[in-house]
């Protein structure tokens, strides 16, 4: 695999973020999921956390554990370089390459924005759904929420500019798009995202032994469902 | 063997040092604000540094002992009472069955913490009792403690003895040397050089005021509005608790322990590990300066810091062992 890191740097005093790059691109990304689950597979010493994004892999230490590692020097600087000497080969990567099935009703009555969407796409709402379930989307990194994935690329025909107003609260489950991001509320919050469905599927599940439906790398297809059949998707 | 919320007192939560290795799923660390008062509380009644406090603000919780128990209270000094006499905190106390503790004013810090030796008997949620109020789970269901709570114990030396009287122990933590008492010192951030001139100049010797829509989540700082050199359009990546991030406004929030785990704003600076207790126990009002060190220092800072604690920790378990003794 080609090594292409361009820039360690200290995310204060207790986390290290490498950052690959500054936009958004499946490669790039890729190559974040590989030192992810690189690290995952052969995890180092005193590393308490890992939050992988976009471009950039943080992790996050015990620096009295690590300064051990260091025979007493900076925790800091000896993570910096054993982080610049990494090279990960990718076969030791175990890929998850099944998509995560997600059925999502786009029901005007569970997709607030969906109407406002097709203003802005000039889209039918048909048009809408079968853009938005044409793509197998990658779970790029979570954040914001527990369990909240951000997945691209969303055909360019249907990418929304978030909200000027973010709601107050939106309802678990919803589906929303944000440029050329796409996402589901895993429990109810505050969003700016442009709400266009709802899935019935538990995204965020605290009784679970693993809460999150979704993992850094997952693919995941939407699959569009009746009002009726989200109801008695539950129900069942 | 329990205690009974009788006052849930303003936002009381059971914490620990935090959730940590669930990051990469948006599930974010929680725990105590004060990690040092937290585990300076544990250690003063024999605790594993780690066990599972009450935090609280003030208004204060008032809380009832249905069991003989040993207590320690540290961080914020709220002028605790049990049964109308007065306590300190920083103390090892023991607490006859049904006293009742209660706090009178807000003397100083910001946020209290309860440590009950033996500790708290609930359910962990990934790996840590610490509350995330967000998510639902953790700590007492999920949620702030309420009215009527009753918080079961797990058993401690003193249930089994007994104790009938109330008694401070004479001993007291000195935490002096844990806290700061001048500028608290932050690290600049990798977006910190996108800062126009004036800001930059400005970081190097900030005056900010804690604003009153501050939480667990972050403390929001008024200040002059900071500038970037130009307009930064930024992918969300990694934060972490102390990152001083700019807000569009030109305004700067510290996260704490309820941030979440990404972020898009530039992150302009990250608040030291060590000087974090210190802010976090700052009201809302309180004018905080900051100066940038380097990584040299921080870490120096952190491992002395590190030292301090163990010294308290030895000094603890070398009084009580005495007192046991005796």
């Amino acid at each position: 695999m080609k090594k292409t890191i361009a820039h360690i740097y200290a995310l204060g005093d207790q986390a290290i973020t490498i950052e690959w790059s500054s936009t958004i691109s499946e490669e790039v990304n890729d190559q974040v999921m590989h030192s992810f689950h690189f690290f995952q597979i052969h995890p180092i010493e005193g590393v308490t956390d890992m939050i992988p994004a976009y471009s950039s892999l943080t992790l996050l230490y015990n620096p009295t554990i690590i300064r051990k590692q260091a025979m007493g020097g900076s925790p800091f600087e000896w993570l910096k370089k054993k982080l610049a000497a990494l090279t990960v080969a990718p076969e030791t990567v175990a890929q998850e390459t099944a998509p995560i099935i997600v059925p999502v009703c786009y029901d005007t009555s569970l997709a607030p924005d969906l109407v406002e969407a097709t203003q802005i796409t000039r889209c039918s709402i048909e048009e809408l759904i079968a853009l938005h379930t044409s793509k197998i989307y990658k779970v790029y990194m979570l954040g914001f929420l527990p369990g909240f994935a951000y997945m691209a690329s969303v055909h360019q025909q249907i990418q929304l500019p978030r909200k000027a107003n973010p709601r107050k609260l939106v309802a678990a489950g919803s589906v929303g798009i944000a440029g050329e991001q796409t996402g589901i509320y895993p429990i109810e919050a505050p969003g700016g995202w442009q709400l266009i469905g709802q899935t019935p599927l538990k995204i965020f599940d605290i009784t679970k032994e693993e809460p999150c439906l979704f993992k850094p790398g997952n693919w995941v297809k939407f699959e569009a469902i009746t009002l009726e059949q989200f109801h008695q998707f539950n129900a069942a | 063997m329990s205690i009974t919320i009788i006052k849930a007192g303003l936002f009381s939560t059971v914490q620990d040092t935090g959730r940590k290795g669930f990051q990469h799923l948006g599930i974010n660390p929680n725990g105590a604000m004060d990690v040092l008062a937290m585990q300076i509380a544990n250690l003063l009644i024999q605790n594993k540094a780690d066990e599972a406090v009450i935090e609280f603000f003030y208004p204060a919780p008032v809380f009832r002992f249905n069991t003989a128990a040993f207590i320690a209270l540290s961080g914020a000094d709220f002028v605790a009472s049990i049964n109308d006499i007065p306590v300190p905190i920083n103390h090892p106390i023991f607490v006859p069955e049904n006293a009742v503790l209660s706090f009178t004013k807000k003397q100083s810090g910001h946020i209290g913490y309860l440590a009950i030796q033996g500790g708290l008997e609930l359910n962990e949620w990934m790996n840590s009792y610490s509350t995330n109020t967000r998510a639902g789970a953790g700590g007492m269901e999920g949620r702030a403690l309420q009215k009527d709570d009753e918080l079961k114990l797990k058993a401690s030396a003193i249930q089994k003895n007994s104790q009938s009287q109330l008694q401070v122990l004479p001993w007291m933590a000195d935490t002096k040397g844990l806290y700061q008492t001048q500028s608290l010192r932050y690290l600049p951030g990798n977006e910190f050089s996108l800062l126009n001139t004036f800001s930059q100049q400005f970081m190097t010797n900030a005056q900010f005021t804690i604003l009153a829509d501050s939480d667990r989540m972050g403390y929001r700082l008024k200040g002059p509005a900071l500038k970037s050199k130009k307009q930064i359009e930024l992918i969300s990546s990694g934060v972490t608790n102390g990152t001083i991030q700019l807000l569009p406004s030109g305004q700067c929030i510290v996260l704490l322990a309820d941030h979440q785990t990404t972020g898009g704003y530039p992150r302009i600076g990250h608040i030291i590990q060590s000087d974090i207790p210190t802010l976090v126990q700052q009201s809302p009002g309180t004018v905080i300066r900051l100066i940038p060190v380097n990584m040299e220092t921080a870490e120096k800072i952190n491992t002395r810091q590190g030292q301090y604690l163990q010294q308290l920790k030895n000094a603890c378990t070398l009084q009580l062992n005495a007192y046991h003794r005796h």
